[in-house]
C-alpha cells in the first residue's frame, strides 16, 4: 500500500499540474477582425489549443442567391468581402459571363473599355485592401500610427471609388457585361481626363509612401521579432487547406491566377508576383507572419505597376456596357476563379436557363486560410494568436458569407 | 485659552525635522501679522500643521491637474503623429475635452461584476491612485518646493510604486475576468521585473552621490549640464537608458503596454471598470508617467539646476518641468511609434540584458570612483570622452548591423 502511494506521489511530482483555461476571444473582441470568435485553451499564456467558431456574420447569400435574379445578386457579392468589395463583384461578374459566352444563340462580349476599367478599378481595390491589411495588422502588434497612414490613404482611393460609383464601400459598380454606367465617363472627354489625372496624383503620392511604411513598420525590429519565424505555413500545408493569394505566395508558392489562368486582359500588362523566400539575414522564415505581410506589401507596387501601364495606354473608346436585354443564362454549371486580394474568389452557379440561378456557392479565399488557424496556433502565446489572424487577413463577410 | 488648543494639548506629538521650516515659516511670518488676541490662543505647533495641511491641499489640487493637462497633450501628439488635429470641439483648440470627459465619466454608471469581489473592486483603483500621487511627495520640483525631504527619498519613491502592482492584482482578480486576470499577471510579472534593472540603475547614482535623499542627488548636480550626474560617469549614461526604458515598463506604456494591450486582452485588468473608477486609473496612468520622468529629472538631468554653471538659465521649477515634459514627450513619441513587444521577448530584455548591464553598471561605477575620487574637470572630461566614442562607435556598428539590406526581389513570372 505504501509502495503504491509513493510512485503515485512521484507520478504527481513529475506531471506537474496546471490548470487549464478556457477563454473566448471574440465575438466582440477588439483584433479578430470582425465577429470571428476563438475558443483558446490556455495553460498561462501558451495557448493548448485556438478553436475557430464562425458564423456570427452569416446573411444566406446563397439561399438568397437562389430567389434573385443575377442583377441583384452583385450587391451581396458587395457585402462578401466588404473591404474588396469591386473584385467580390468581379469574380462574380465573370463567372456569369462565362456562363453567358456558352450561349451559342447570342453574341456576348464584354467591351474593351469596361475591361480596362474593370482592371484599373479592381487593382486600385486591391491596393485599398491590402493598406487596410497593413494598418489593422500594425495595430494588432500594437503601433496605432501605421493604421491611420494606412487610412488616410485609403481615404484618397475611396474618393476615386465614389466618383466611379457613387458609394465607398459596397460598389456594386461592376456588373453583368461591363460597368455600371451610374455616373457616365464619357470617352475622351475632361471628366475622364481629370478622373486619370488624379488616380495618376495618388500613385505619384503613394508609391514612395510603400517605402515609408517599410521603413516604419516591416524593417522595425520589435516588428520582426513578433512576426519573423512566428506561425510558419510550409508549402505543403498551405497547399493541404487550400490557402490562397498572398497566403499561399508567402509560403513560397508561385501561383496567381491572374498570370497562370488570365482573364479579362491581366495578360496585357507586365507585372511580377512576389513569392516569399528565406532571408536568413534579416530572419525571415518562409511561411511566417512577416513573409505573409510582406507579400501584401510588395503586391501593392506591382498593383501600382498595372494601373500606370492603363494610364499610360488611356483607356478605349466604345461602350461600356455589353449589348444584351437580360441576363438569362443558358441551361448549365459554371465554377470560374479569379483572384481577390485575399486569394482565389470562386464561384459555383448552376443555371437552368431562368433569369435566376439554381444554385450558387462562393469559395472564400478567407474560409481555407482561416481554417489553418488552429494548427498554426497550438503551442503560441496569446499574443501570437492576434499576430497570425493578422496576418491571414481574413473578412468574416466573406468566410461567413 | 481653551486647553484644546495648547501645547500641553499635544505633549506627546514630535513633529519630525522635516516640519521645521513649518515652524520657522510660523514664527516668522504669520504670528508676527496675526492679531495678538489671536496668536495667544493658537499653538506654533497647531499652525504649522495647519500650515502644512494648506501646503498639502494646494499641492493636491494641482498635481491631479497634471493627468489633465497630460492626457489632452497625449492626445495633441498623437494627432500630430498621425495627420490629425486631435479634439479641436471643446474649448479652444479642443483644450477643456479631458474636462468634459471626466464630467461624463464621473455621470456614467458605477458598475460592479456581481460575480466579482467587491470590496477588493472597489478599493483597487483608490490603491493604485493613492500610490502614484503618494510618489510626488518625494520628488523635489525646485529649491524648497518639496512636500517631504526624507533622508531615504528614492527609497520610498521604490518602495511606494512598488505597491502600484498590488492594486493592479486586486483589480484583476477581482474582475472575475479572465482578460483581467491574464492582464493583471502580465503585469505583476512586468513590474517585478523591471523593477530590479531600475533599482540598480538608482544603485549607480546613489553610489556616485552618496545620498539617497532627492533634494540632496540633486544638490550634488549643482554646476552646470556637464555636472550632472547622467554626464559624471559612463556608466551613469548608460544607466539613464536603462532606467527610462525600465521606467517606461514599469507605467506599462508601449512598447511594453502588455498589461493592457487592446489588441491582445481588450484592456488588461481595468477591462470590467468603467465611470470614475476607470478614470482613476486613467489618471493614476498619466500622473504615474509624469512622476517616472520627473524622477528621471531628478536623477540624471540635474532636478532643478540649471544648465550653465553659475546661471539660474533653465533652472528652478520651470526648468525641471521642461526637462519632465521633454521626458514626458519622448514616452508619447515612442508610444506612437513603436509595436509592442510579446511577453517572452519582454522578459528576455529585462533578464538577459538590463540586469547584468546594470550589475556591469554597478561594478563599473565603483572602480570610478576608485579611480576618480573626486568630480572634477578631469573626471568629467574623460568621462565625456567616453561616452562621445561610446556613441560614436554604436553608431556605428548598428549602422552596420541595421543597415538597409538589398531589397530581396520578387521572383518574377
Amino acid at each position: 500500500m505504501e509502495s503504491t502511494q509513493q510512485t503515485e506521489s512521484k507520478i504527481i511530482e513529475l506531471k506537474p499540474f496546471t490548470d487549464e483555461m478556457i477563454v473566448n476571444m471574440g465575438p466582440q473582441h477588439p483584433s479578430t477582425h470582425g465577429v470571428l470568435r476563438l475558443e483558446l485553451r490556455l495553460d498561462g499564456e501558451i495557448v493548448r489549443e485556438a478553436i475557430p467558431h464562425i458564423g456570427y456574420l452569416h446573411r444566406c447569400f446563397e439561399k438568397h442567391s437562389e430567389n434573385l435574379s443575377y442583377p441583384q445578386i452583385i450587391p451581396f457579392t458587395d457585402r462578401m468581402d466588404y473591404v474588396a468589395a469591386m473584385n467580390q463583384n468581379w469574380g462574380f461578374c465573370l463567372a456569369v459571363e462565362k456562363l453567358l459566352e456558352a450561349d451559342e444563340t447570342k453574341d456576348f462580349e464584354v467591351p474593351e473599355r469596361a475591361e480596362y476599367l474593370r482592371v484599373l478599378i479592381c487593382e486600385l481595390n486591391r491596393i485599398a485592401s491590402h493598406l487596410l491589411s497593413f494598418g489593422t495588422y500594425g495595430m494588432d502588434i500594437g503601433a496605432f500610427t501605421p493604421f491611420l497612414y494606412a487610412f488616410r490613404d485609403r481615404e484618397r482611393l475611396l474618393l476615386l471609388f465614389e466618383k466611379v460609383c457613387g458609394a465607398r464601400l459596397t460598389y456594386n459598380y461592376i456588373r453583368i457585361g461591363g460597368v455600371s454606367e451610374i455616373i457616365p465617363l464619357e470617352p475622351g472627354s475632361i471628366a475622364e481626363q481629370n478622373y486619370l489625372d488624379e488616380i495618376e496624383g495618388f500613385l505619384d503620392y503613394f508609391e514612395p509612401k510603400i517605402d515609408d511604411y517599410n521603413d516604419l513598420l516591416t524593417s522595425n525590429s520589435i516588428f520582426s521579432e513578433r512576426t519573423m519565424g512566428v506561425a510558419v505555413m510550409s508549402e505543403e500545408m498551405a497547399l493541404s487547406y487550400g490557402a490562397t493569394g498572398p497566403n499561399l505566395r508567402g509560403s513560397g508558392v508561385d501561383w496567381d491566377l491572374r498570370r497562370d489562368e488570365p482573364y479579362s486582359i491581366y495578360d496585357r500588362f507586365e507585372y511580377d508576383i512576389p513569392v516569399a523566400k528565406d532571408i536568413p539575414e534579416l530572419g525571415a522564415v518562409l511561411g511566417d507572419c512577416w513573409s505573409r505581410y510582406k507579400i501584401r506589401m510588395d503586391e501593392m507596387k506591382e498593383s501600382v505597376k498595372i494601373v500606370r501601364q492603363i494610364l499610360a495606354e488611356g483607356l478605349p473608346d466604345g461602350p461600356v456596357m455589353a449589348d444584351m436585354k437580360a441576363v438569362r443564362p443558358p441551361k448549365g454549371e459554371i465554377y470560374f476563379r479569379s483572384e481577390a486580394p485575399r486569394g482565389e474568389l470562386g464561384f459555383y452557379i448552376v443555371s437552368d436557363g431562368t433569369p435566376k440561378p439554381v444554385r450558387v456557392k462562393g469559395r472564400s479565399p478567407c474560409f481555407s486560410a482561416l481554417s489553418a488557424l488552429q494548427e498554426l496556433s497550438r503551442g503560441l502565446m496569446v499574443a501570437d494568436i492576434i499576430a497570425i489572424i493578422g496576418s491571414i487577413d481574413i473578412v468574416m463577410g466573406e468566410v461567413d458569407r | 485659552m481653551p486647553e484644546i488648543l495648547s501645547e500641553s494639548f499635544f505633549p506627546k506629538i514630535n513633529l519630525q525635522e522635516s516640519s521645521n521650516w513649518a515652524k520657522d515659516f510660523v514664527q516668522e511670518v504669520v504670528i508676527p501679522r496675526l492679531p495678538e488676541a489671536v496668536a495667544g490662543h493658537f499653538s506654533v505647533e497647531l499652525l504649522a500643521i495647519l500650515v502644512m495641511l494648506l501646503c498639502a491641499g494646494i499641492f493636491v489640487a494641482v498635481v491631479p491637474l497634471l493627468p489633465l493637462v497630460l492626457v489632452l497633450a497625449e492626445r495633441k501628439v498623437a494627432a500630430r503623429f498621425q495627420n490629425r488635429t486631435g479634439p479641436m470641439r471643446v474649448g479652444p483648440w479642443g483644450t477643456l475635452q479631458t474636462l468634459a470627459d471626466g464630467i461624463k465619466l464621473i455621470f456614467k454608471e458605477d458598475y460592479i461584476p456581481p460575480q466579482g469581489d467587491k470590496i477588493l473592486f472597489m478599493l483597487a483603483p483608490y490603491v493604485i491612485f493613492a500610490c502614484s500621487f503618494a510618489v510626488f511627495a518625494a520628488i523635489p520640483f525646485g529649491q524648497n518646493i518639496l512636500v517631504s525631504d526624507f533622508n531615504i527619498g528614492i527609497f520610498y519613491i521604490m518602495a511606494i510604486s512598488s505597491v502600484i502592482v498590488m492594486g493592479v492584482i486586486m483589480a484583476g482578480w477581482s474582475s472575475n475576468s479572465k482578460w483581467s486576470l491574464l492582464g493583471s499577471l502580465r503585469s505583476a510579472a512586468q513590474i517585478v521585473s523591471y523593477e530590479i534593472p531600475l533599482g540598480l540603475s538608482i544603485l549607480t547614482i546613489v553610489m556616485l552621490v552618496g545620498s539617497l535623499s532627492m533634494s540632496q542627488i540633486v544638490a550634488s548636480q549643482a554646476g552646470g549640464i556637464f555636472t550632472w550626474l547622467i554626464f559624471r560617469s559612463p556608466f551613469t549614461f548608460l544607466a539613464f537608458f536603462i532606467f527610462f526604458i525600465s521606467a517606461i515598463a514599469e507605467v506599462n506604456r508601449t512598447p511594453f503596454d502588455l498589461p493592457e494591450a487592446e489588441s491582445e486582452i481588450v484592456a488588461g485588468f481595468h477591462t470590467e471598470y468603467s465611470g470614475m473608477r476607470f478614470a482613476l486609473f486613467f489618471i493614476a496612468e498619466y500622473a504615474n508617467m509624469f512622476a517616472v520622468s520627473a524622477i528621471a529629472v531628478t536623477l540624471f538631468l540635474g532636478g532643478y539646476e540649471g544648465v550653465l554653471p553659475g546661471y539660474d538659465f533653465l533652472g528652478g521649477l520651470p526648468g525641471f518641468v521642461l526637462k519632465t515634459l521633454g521626458l514626458v514627450f519622448l514616452m508619447m513619441w515612442l508610444r506612437w511609434t513603436l509595436p509592442r513587444l510579446r511577453v517572452d521577448q519582454l522578459m528576455n530584455l529585462c533578464w538577459k540584458y538590463f540586469i547584468p548591464i546594470s550589475f556591469f553598471n554597478i561594478f563599473g561605477t565603483g572602480i570610478w570612483g576608485l579611480i576618480f575620487e573626486t568630480d572634477d574637470v578631469w573626471s568629467i572630461g574623460i568621462s565625456c570622452a567616453i561616452i562621445y566614442i561610446g556613441l560614436i562607435s554604436a553608431y556605428a556598428i548598428a549602422g552596420r548591423i541595421f543597415a538597409r539590406k538589398p531589397e530581396p526581389q520578387p521572383s518574377s513570372a
